[in-house]
């Protein structure tokens, strides 16, 4: 017995509102961020992140007045990202509710921030998103990229991970932008790669586009939980369909 | 009307624990504070804590840490995550610091172990090793949402225990005090329930 495998619907909220695009381009409206929290929260999701893919100064607002309502109904825990770029983000987003941050862009800039962050709020609420991109064509080594995939940075995604556990990261949320939005699985090879490189519990993202896909990301990837958006968002499953795919392979989740 | 504290010291997320106690609360007064008068006046005392544990303990200090520390001697009290680890004798974490005493058993870093990770940040079954009233209308091993990375392995006021790699105490207390490791005030129904079962909850 140990903890349960997790699965954590993704909203990526621009101007208050959900949407879903493949690496940012056709981007289409999948409704309101609150409607939609309380559906997952009743169909069993075992955590919501929301991500804030716009993340200006003005949409910030926006944002923090969305994560208050979604907290005020729903009783499990939120993930919050997008555009968070110093202590004072962080202590808005929790105090507006948030339980856990996702932190991207400003951890490659300046890696003394996680540490700063984590010193602060402890590692259980610093989450570091990291992108990642396959190098070569061998699918055996990846990079980290910024900006949707656009910006490589030449940083190793092995050798960063154990960087950001150095530095206090209390989980990866690790996303293929191979596979994003492409519904053709996860990079279970990538997942491992960093599951087995690190004791933080690993997030699995970018690609998800069936229920098996779920499991093999945990069976073949070692990721704690997966993550997905619009296989749940456009009712293709459920999140209960989902759980139950998982269990039925033998994986511990909770019903 | 029955007031119940939930004690700011500046640490974690009050927002959800007081949002889940509105949530459940008939007619009580729900009054996150950090005024000594207030506290002394409440009839029931929650504690919560999140973070490290060194932080906490230096936060929560002075005339404030002096009344709750008079007040859970008979109120009712629910203490929560690292509000829990406080009760303790000591925790390693931070190199080691001294907690409240006020519970049997030390904070230790969970033992690793080749299958798990930590932190330890889930759903996790609750088993429970004695009856109490706050387990009323919540089901043997139900799940629970845990995030943290320190844990009590053993205690004499253990009411619960929880498997993650090795077992360890997802609850305890004596008499007035329950205090827990997990979340319910992220743990949706259940978690819901156990609040609504410490507004009920008459010593």
């Amino acid at each position: 017995m140990t903890v349960a495998k997790r699965v954590i619907p993704c909203l990526d909220v621009n101007k208050g509102r959900v949407v879903k695009g493949v690496n940012f381009l056709n981007i289409k409206d999948a409704g309101d961020p609150v409607e939609i929290s309380r559906r997952y929260d009743e169909q069993g999701a075992d955590e919501i992140t929301m991500l804030d893919i716009t993340a200006s100064n003005e949409t910030r607002e926006i944002t923090y007045k969305t994560l208050e309502s979604i907290a005020g109904q729903v009783f499990i825990p939120l993930t919050v990202g997008g555009g968070i770029r110093n202590i004072e983000d962080i202590k808005r987003l929790l105090r507006s509710g948030a339980d856990k941050v996702s932190i991207n862009t400003a951890a490659i800039e300046n890696p003394d921030f996680i540490k700063e962050a984590s010193d602060k709020f402890g590692s259980q609420c610093i989450v570091v998103a990291v992108d990642a991109k396959s190098k070569d064509n061998t699918c055996s080594s990846w990079e980290v990229v910024t900006y949707g995939g656009r910006q490589r940075t030449g940083i190793d995604v092995i050798e960063w991970v154990s960087k950001v556990k150095e530095f206090g990261a209390g989980e990866i949320l690790l996303t293929s932008m191979d596979r994003d939005g492409t519904k053709e699985g996860f990079d279970n090879k990538l997942t491992k790669a960093v599951s087995s490189s690190v004791p933080l519990p690993v997030i699995a993202s970018g690609g998800a586009g069936n229920l098996q896909h779920l499991v093999d990301g945990i069976k073949e990837g070692g990721a704690e939980a997966v993550l997905a958006a619009s296989i749940f968002h456009y009712f293709e499953y459920t999140i209960q369909e989902a759980k139950q795919t998982l269990r039925e392979s033998g994986l511990e989740i909770r019903i | 009307m029955t007031k119940i504290a939930v004690i700011d010291y500046g640490m974690g997320n009050l927002h959800s624990v007081s949002k889940a106690l509105d949530e459940v609360s008939d007619k009580e007064k729900i009054l996150v504070t950090s005024d000594p008068e207030l506290i002394k006046s409440s009839d029931k005392i929650v504690l919560p804590g999140v973070g490290a544990i060194k932080g906490c303990l230096q936060a929560f200090s002075g005339e404030l840490r002096n009344e709750v520390v008079e007040q859970i001697k008979n109120k009712p009290t629910l203490a929560i995550c690292v509000g829990m680890q406080m009760l303790l004798e000591n925790s390693e974490e931070n190199g080691g610091v001294k907690c409240l005493n006020v519970l049997d058993g030390k904070v230790v870093k969970i033992p690793a172990s080749e299958d798990i990770k930590i932190p330890h940040m889930g759903w996790n079954k609750v088993k429970f090793l004695s009856d109490h009233f706050l387990w009323n209308n919540i089901p043997d091993c139900s799940f629970f949402y845990f995030v943290h990375s320190y844990c009590c392995l053993s205690s004499s006021d253990a009411i619960s225990e929880t498997n993650h790699g090795n077992s360890f105490i997802s609850s305890l207390g004596k008499e007035n005090i329950f205090s827990v490791q997990f979340h319910p005030e992220k743990s949706q129904d259940l978690g819901l329930q156990l609040y609504k079962n410490f507004l009920d909850w008459r010593i």
